[in-house]
């Protein structure tokens, strides 16, 4: 069973996180930035099909130079090899050319299984699966809290408002994974030491046969025509409870006729 | 006047359009002349086309097949891009729901087309606003390419009525072999409830880790009840098994924007700010003076939420 992971890296949710105002694009070289928490799960959701169907996992990430931390987390916790596809005329691509870019780095690798996390924390976007599924001709099963893999077909429980839905596809599939599907493991000091000498294969555009002009912030499917830091609220009032909280409460609820 | 195509969204139960079309039928009322899209089942068109109707659809197109509900998503992509090609519209607007996201994605690949998602109002000429970064930073953007698809965050725009003629037109297709490859067998409905839909509701009270215990968010669901608001709860209460995850707010949970959304123990990191910090008011109960939710909130009271929420349930009951 071949499995690749794909992983992301994003501003870290906890610092502050900006727009560049000279292009309007993530400001990344100034974030504080991870690996996007939910990839982890996918990571760990990999690892564990590995450990009982045997085979490979690779892990896959479209980004800049210091993307490496993240695929060093990756391998930590167990990947066995990773490829890093990094090019400067990528930079302020949409999610549409993005995909176009993991969609033909996915075509140079053997893959049966391709997994990824369900949303990133930077854009909320949560479509580059569907994009992929769409661009490879290959099923989508999305939102799993449960996964199992036997023979050619896989099952996924997509968590849904209220329940789950189960899905069935024959593979290679995608598969994108909520934090609902598993707890990630830590990456151990043996972990570390052994991901320092796993293979990272670094691929340009050119290596992937994509065009240069076809991603980059000018051909992009769309475009951030301007933005601002939101109009800072009010200042609110602040009552201590003085035994009659609820009252001083419920009064100002009845004050803005919401009760 | 141009055409819009709205995809319209079903309640969960499978009876009725959610909310969340009627608020895209409204917002795309903007771009031109709505025409509502409906792929299900048999029938699924006869349960809807009041709504529509009432809603502003001046046209329903109609792709009605036991198929459609047999796969994940992709039919429903199929069919637009049949319409987007037969009817040239001037934009797409799709609900933002999970779903919803995975429609456009596909939607734009297969017409060559550019996308925003979790749009909050979309103007006249095509740009949008979306919130970003937990809700600290607004954004205006647009589609450059192809056919502008937008999806809508629920609870950003109000749904009013606009009466149409919502005339039915059947759009005939037969799905590709790739729209077949994920089969739903089957849709277990585990938690029934009947408070409203998260996403939807009108008034949100969250519980956090200061709830204590699964018992204990009795409390929280007590004054739920007494305000006819659905219940929410922060990760760190969620993770210790205080209550599902499917009820969670924030950066990975539901992004919720109600009228009133009251967070109690719940400290305010900037994780769960980015479910709900587009809520109209917010309100806090809190022991701790200098928890970060009170520089957000518009009415916060200082104090233990097991004599200050009980209380509040017993007189809002009153008042009734
Ligand atoms: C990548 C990532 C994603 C995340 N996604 C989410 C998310 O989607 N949603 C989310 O909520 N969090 C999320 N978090 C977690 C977030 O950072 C916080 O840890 C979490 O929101 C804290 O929950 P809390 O406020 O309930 O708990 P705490 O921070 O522990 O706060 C509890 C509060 O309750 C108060 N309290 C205690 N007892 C009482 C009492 N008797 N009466 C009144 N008040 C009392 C305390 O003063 C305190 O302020 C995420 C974190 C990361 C790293
Ligand atoms: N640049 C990228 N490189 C590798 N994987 C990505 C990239 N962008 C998105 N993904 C994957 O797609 C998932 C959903 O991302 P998004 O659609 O951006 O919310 C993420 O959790 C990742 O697994």
């Amino acid at each position: 069973m071949n499995i690749v992971v794909l992983v992301k890296q994003v501003p870290d949710s906890g610092s502050e996180r900006k727009l560049d105002s000279s292009d309007n694009t993530v400001a990344r070289a100034s974030a504080d930035n991870v690996i996007n928490e939910m990839d982890e799960y996918a990571i760990e959701e990999a690892l564990t099909v590995k450990e009982s169907q045997g085979g490979e996992v690779t892990v896959l990430t479209v980004g800049p130079g210091s993307a490496t931390d993240a695929i060093r987390k990756a391998l930590s916790m167990g990947a066995d090899k990773a490829v890093h596809v990094t090019d400067d005329a990528v930079h302020g691509s949409c999610a549409v050319q993005t995909s176009a870019v993991i969609a033909a780095a996915l075509q140079q690798l053997e893959y049966d299984l391709v997994l990824c996390g369900a949303e990133s924390t930077d854009g909320q976007v949560s479509v580059m699966p569907a994009l992929l599924s769409e661009r490879l001709g290959i099923p989508h099963l999305s939102g799993a809290r449960k996964l199992t893999v036997e023979g050619t077909t896989v099952r996924v429980e997509r968590q849904t408002d209220g329940g789950y839905w189960m899905l069935e596809s024959s593979l290679p599939a995608i598969v994108s994974t909520w934090d609902t599907i598993n707890e990630p493991r830590y990456p151990s000091f043996k972990g570390i030491m052994a991901a320092k000498k796993k293979p990272v294969e670094t691929k340009s555009l050119a290596d992937l046969g994509v065009d240069p002009a076809s991603v980059g912030l000018a051909t992009a499917t769309s475009r951030v025509l301007d933005f601002a830091g939101r109009p800072p609220k009010g200042e609110g009032v602040k009552v201590a409870d003085e035994g009659d909280g609820a009252e001083k409460l419920v009064g100002y609820l009845a004050a803005q006729k919401l009760v | 006047m141009a055409e819009v195509l709205v995809l319209v969204e079903l309640n969960p139960s499978g009876t009725g359009v959610r909310k969340t079309t009627l608020e895209a039928l409204t917002a795309a009322r903007a771009l031109g002349e709505v025409s509502a899209v409906v792929v299900g089942a048999p029938g699924t068109a006869a349960g809807v086309h009041d709504a529509l109707a009432e809603y502003g659809a001046a046209k329903v197109y109609v792709a009605e097949s036991e198929e459609m509900d047999a796969y994940l998503v992709a039919p429903k992509a199929e069919v637009l891009a049949q319409l987007v090609g037969q009817v040239s519209p001037a934009a797409v607007v799709i609900p933002s729901s999970s779903e919803g996201k995975e429609v456009a994605g596909r939607l734009a690949i297969k017409t060559g087309s550019g996308f925003l998602t979790d749009v909050t109002e979309i103007a006249a000429d095509g740009t949008a606003t979306q919130v970003a970064f937990a809700g600290g930073t607004v954004v205006h953007s647009q589609v450059t390419v192809g056919t502008p698809i937008y999806t809508l965050r629920g609870n950003s725009v109000a749904p009013e009525p606009s009466p149409a003629a919502a005339a039915e037109e059947p759009v005939s297709i037969a799905l590709s072999e790739q729209a077949k490859q994920t089969r739903v067998l089957d849709r277990v409905v585990e938690t029934k409830s009947s408070r409203p839909e998260l996403t939807e509701a009108a008034i949100v009270v969250s519980g956090g880790r200061g709830v204590a215990s699964a018992e204990n968010f009795s409390v929280i669901e007590g004054l739920a009840d007494s305000l006819g608001a659905a219940v929410g709860a922060s990760r760190a209460a969620v993770d210790s098994g205080f209550y599902p995850h499917t009820f969670q707010v924030g950066q990975t949970g539901k992004t919720v924007s109600p009228q009133l959304y009251i967070a109690v123990g719940i400290s305010g990191a900037i994780q769960h700010r980015a479910g709900m910090q587009t809520s109209k008011t917010i309100v806090a109960v809190n022991k701790d003076a200098e928890a970060p939710i009170f520089e957000l909130a518009d009415f916060g009271v200082v104090g233990d939420l097991n004599t200050v929420v009980p209380a509040a349930t017993q007189q809002i009951a009153a008042r009734k």
